[in-house]
């Protein structure tokens, strides 16, 4: 086999991921030999790194295949790895002011968040079983740790151990299914399965291999019924962590689902259809449910991130260009407004600490009116109510199922979105309707800054960022068929 | 550049544009409040004197859309497109009209967090009016469905006592309605290819999908109309919204589903909405005799007009589905004239409940000796939900009898029974609350309006009489539309009629 890297130049595709490994090795010395008490630095360092990775990202745009196959950059892998590191980024953000209390004061919690961040753009870049895998678990490790990194914390422990087991399971599934696929194909490389698959035209071995890989998959988006493990993680971790786990490593499961199931499978497209609506339906409807009688906050967030990987796959549903381009729009938004949303939970502090029930929020209106209204924005925005881009978002993906004439799944989406705007309301109920009951500490800065940033953008969606993320979705779908 | 390329914009993006100001007032204290008060009502009188310049400058000959602003925004989907015709100039109109009412009517009545019941109602002005200016399907989905988030916190924050439980069925019940109209919207872009109203409004739907494209927006506008039986949250809504939220709520946000049944079921449905009229015309004569009866025997005033505004709105519904140019010109009056009326009757209720606060009606009782000016203007509004000749509620309701007449006797027989109920439960509320003698000691000190009540009240007196009397500016700035969409529908169900005659 010889190898395609003849120059440092050719793998200008894989610059970004170079970059970050080094990056992250040499944070990782550093950390070692410097002091275990500069953890802020490194946190700031590790950010400039991020932001460093998506400057090359933007600078050397360089498109191709690398490593034999394995690694693909395209437009589509481009726009999510943008997703992936702004919401790293902006996930250690929220970690700085907060690490102390949270016990993430450790410079490991930065260079794991790297790391799972790698992982993450190798997801997104895989073009074959085996990156696909090793990307996966890279991100997937690190993150197991970074759930249990509070170790005195008993719930924090219980949440590392919880993810650590079902995600153990979900890869197994994965693997299993990955073999199959390859005993049936012939094939590891994602874009040379879809030939074998016309020839073979569709056996029920490849087909049963398909199923266990999107089970895996399923679990690391979280989709029902492969969600278990979520609310418990959401609110056993810190809760910065869970703000990480909430935005990035969803878009990049998100990406691999897609280009999985686009690539790979475009011929069977009518039997991975029928598994994506059922996640789908099943994820807006059981969230939207479940959700209602939460009151922990976290555990409420992660009810409303299976929801939303939901309407995600409504339009992953219709199986088209027009879904994917929809699916890609839904996952920025939603970046975007988890970040906002976790950065509001991180500022509301009472003099007994951090505030983890709905009725604590009781006249936050009053109290602080800037947080709680950018929590009601985010929390309409969640609703899909105009003009906010949580609208668009929804507005994007139906229109790709009425499209592909998935009319009931539609309809059930379309009242799920009114059942799940029962528990989003709850929250804005609690924080204007209701008289306050305690004091609120000052929001830090940095957070301020995040959370009214997150609420300019949905607010003004329409104006702004609305046109050029269309455009830009529309090209990475594009990339794809 | 001409500013009326653009005054389509500016109308609708004025108050957005206070609101946003209204953003850096300063914190809740005395000046600040007084602040905020004088930039919404400066921001509101603006935008109705661009209104009315707008009107002034409307060309009544036209039928087709004026003060068109057309540009492409998101993909192929979503565009920025502006544009009013007969049928919608004067909701805008009349939406600018009764925001500075809304403000002066809430100067003194609100003292709990000023700036953000201002921040909202300009908010809610930018709705309600993008959803008449607006070209855009998609747009007028956000703007139709934004409204919602203005209203439930009004509701919610200003409101009464099961002012909660009031702004979630307003929610849930609207909410649920219009996600139907969204997937149906979507459809027509597959169909048509575009979201440009104008396109649509050329465009010839099969008669099948039309059947449930018009189930869809169905699901919508009876809901905000109301319609019998959907209209259980309307009542609640009113009883506990402060009177502002009340009078935008029954004067305005009630026309939205009017304006979309004449717009799109009507217009681009036709062959679905011939073949729906006898179910709503069903509907429209129980909302005008059912809710007529149950308004008689309310005890709370503004439960009492809000059920009266079902009825009324029954008269709209009715005439609309007739699709004739009497029923329809009709339909659009009757909307105007009852933003009117309904608008000042919750703002009389209002002046009482600002002095007494209680709604109950057996808590008053002869006011026309303590409050003469006030029974002036309360008999002239109530005349006017009567449906007295010489008010504007008689010409709408006269219209669409007519027009209705033409179309089913058997409708209009039953629904003329809603103007006797109206009469009957009106003036019997007329005479408990103005008449009778003055025997409660907390009624002898009650004060007569005031200067800022009378400026809100008096206009509204003189509209309502002056419509009565000589509807011409309405009749006529609607006329050049209205008779084109009657053509139209007549046009398309007479071909569909002679496909069938011809494929028989």
């Amino acid at each position: 086999m010889t190898s395609d890297i003849v120059s440092f130049a050719s793998l200008a595709p894989a610059w970004p991921e170079l970059v970050l490994a080094v990056g992250a090795i040499v944070l990782l010395l550093a950390g070692v030999i410097w002091s275990r008490e500069r953890s802020t630095a490194i946190a700031f360092l590790a950010i400039v790194l991020l932001v460093a990775v998506i400057a090359v990202a933007i600078w050397q745009p360089a498109e191709g295949v690398l490593f034999n196959g394995a690694f693909i950059s395209d437009g589509f892998s481009r726009y999510m790895k943008f997703l992936v590191l702004g919401g790293s980024a902006f996930a250690l953000i929220l970690s700085t002011s907060t690490a102390k209390p949270m016990g993430l004061d450790k410079f490991e919690y930065s260079i794991l968040v790297l790391l799972a961040t790698l992982g993450m753009m190798v997801m997104v870049s895989a073009n074959d079983l085996m990156s696909l895998y090793v990307g996966l678990e890279l991100q997937s490790l690190a993150l197991y740790v970074v759930a249990a990194l509070k170790r005195e914390d008993p719930k924090a422990t219980e949440a590392g151990l919880k993810y650590f087991v079902l995600g153990a399971l979900s890869s197994g599934m994965l693997l299993y299914g990955a073999s199959l696929v390859y005993g049936f194909t012939g094939m590891t490389q994602l874009d040379r399965i879809v030939g074998a698959i016309a020839l073979d035209n569709r056996s029920i071995g490849l087909i049963f291999g398909m199923v266990f890989l999107l089970a895996g998959i399923a679990f690391k988006i979280s989709a029902v019924p492969f969600h278990m493990w979520t609310p418990d993680v959401y609110e056993g971790a810190p809760t910065p962590v869970t703000g990480f786990f909430a935005a990035a490593p969803k878009v990049a499961a998100m990406a691999l689902f897609i280009r999985v199931v686009t690539v790979s499978f475009g011929p069977v497209t009518h039997d991975w259809q029928q598994i994506v609506i059922f996640l789908s339906i099943a994820s807006m409807v059981l969230a939207a449910f479940a959700a209602i009688g939460q009151n922990n906050l976290k555990r409420l967030l992660a009810y409303s991130s299976i929801g939303h990987v939901g309407f995600a796959l409504v339009g992953l549903s219709a199986g088209t260009a027009v879904g994917v381009e929809g699916v890609a729009v839904y996952m920025a938004i939603y970046v975007a407004m988890t970040i906002g949303i976790f950065a509001a939970v991180l500022s509301l502090k009472t003099k007994d600490g951090f505030v983890e029930t709905i009725p604590q929020l009781a006249g936050l209106a009053q109290k602080r009116p800037f947080i709680a209204a950018m929590i009601a924005i985010i929390m309409f925005s969640f609703i899909g109510l105009p003009p906010l881009a949580g609208f668009f978002a929804k507005w994007q993906v139906f229109l790709a199922a009425v499209d592909a004439h998935l009319f009931v799944l539609a309809v059930i989406g379309v009242l799920a979105s009114a059942v799940s705007a029962f528990y989003y309301l709850r929250i804005i109920k609690v924080m204007y309707f209701d008289e306050p009951k305690e004091e609120f500490a000052v929001a830090p800065a940095e957070l301020t800054a995040v959370m009214g940033l997150s609420g300019f953008l949905i607010v003004t969606y329409f104006v702004t960022v609305g046109s050029p993320l269309y455009a830009a979705a529309h090209s990475a779908a594009g990339s794809l068929f | 550049m001409n500013i009326f390329d653009n005054i389509l914009t500016l109308v609708t993006f004025l108050p957005l544009l206070g609101a946003a100001i209204l953003l850096f007032v300063p914190a809740n204290d005395d000046a600040g409040k007084d602040l905020a008060r004088w930039i919404a009502l400066l921001t509101s009188v603006v935008t109705l004197i661009l209104s009315l310049w707008m009107w002034a400058r409307f060309d009544n000959s036209n039928a087709g859309f004026q003060f068109v602003e057309n540009y492409e925004w998101i993909g192929s989907s979503i565009g920025y497109r502006m544009g009013v015709d007969g049928v919608s100039v004067l909701f805008v109109v009349l939406t600018a009209l009764l925001l500075p009412a809304c403000v002066l009517a809430s100067w003194t009545s609100i003292q709990n967090r000023v700036r953000e019941y201002m921040l909202v109602f300009l908010v809610l002005e930018t709705m309600c009016i993008g959803v008449f200016t607006t070209l855009d399907l998609a747009m007028f989905y956000v703007f139709f469905e934004g409204s919602l988030i203005p209203m439930f916190l009004i509701i919610g924050i200003w409101g009464g006592a099961r002012r909660i439980q009031a702004a979630y069925k307003f929610f849930f019940y609207s909410f649920t309605g219009t996600v139907l109209m969204l997937l149906a919207i979507m459809a027509m872009y597959w169909q048509a290819g575009t979201l440009d109203i104008r396109k649509l409004l050329a465009f010839h739907f099969d008669p099948s999908v039309q059947f449930w494209l018009w189930i869809g927006f169905f699901a919508s506008f009876a809901v905000k109309m109301p319609m019998w039986p959907f209209h259980r949250w309307l009542p609640e809504a009113h009883v506990e919204a402060p009177t502002a939220g009340s009078v935008i709520l029954a004067a305005i946000l009630l026309k939205l589903g009017g304006y979309g049944f004449i717009r799109f079921s009507l217009a681009m449905f036709p062959d679905a909405s011939l073949q729906f009229a006898p179910f709503v015309f069903t509907l429209s004569v129980a909302a005008i005799i059912l809710t007529s009866l149950v308004a008689l025997v309310q005890t709370d005033m503004k439960k009492l007009i809000a059920y009266s505004s079902v009825a009324h709105m029954g008269f709209v519904t009715m005439g609309i589905f007739s699709g004739n140019v009497m029923a329809v010109h009709g339909a659009v009056f009757q909307m105007i004239s009852h933003g009117i009326v309904s608008a000042a009757l919750f703002l009389c209720v209002g002046v009482v409940y600002d002095r007494m606060h209680t709604r109950e009606i057996s808590a008053y009782g002869g006011l026309v000796e303590p409050m003469p000016r006030y029974a002036v203007a309360f008999m002239v509004f109530t005349m006017a939900n009567v449906g007295l000749p010489g008010t504007s509620g008689f010409i709408g309701e006269f219209l669409t009898m007519i027009g209705t007449f033409q179309v089913n006797t058997w409708v209009v027989f039953f629904s003329a029974f809603g103007v006797i109920l109206s009469a009957a439960y009106a003036l019997w509320l007329y005479r408990r609350i103005i008449f009778g003698a003055l025997t409660k000691e907390s009624l002898k000190g009650i004060l007569d309006l005031n200067l800022r009540e009378v400026a809100v009240l008096a206009p509204l007196v003189i509209l309502t009489i002056l419509f009565g009397f000589y509807p011409a500016p309405i009749l006529d700035a609607t006329a050049a539309s209205v008779n084109l969409i009657a053509e139209n529908f007549s046009k398309a169900i007479g071909d569909t009629a002679a496909l069938v005659a011809a494929a028989n």
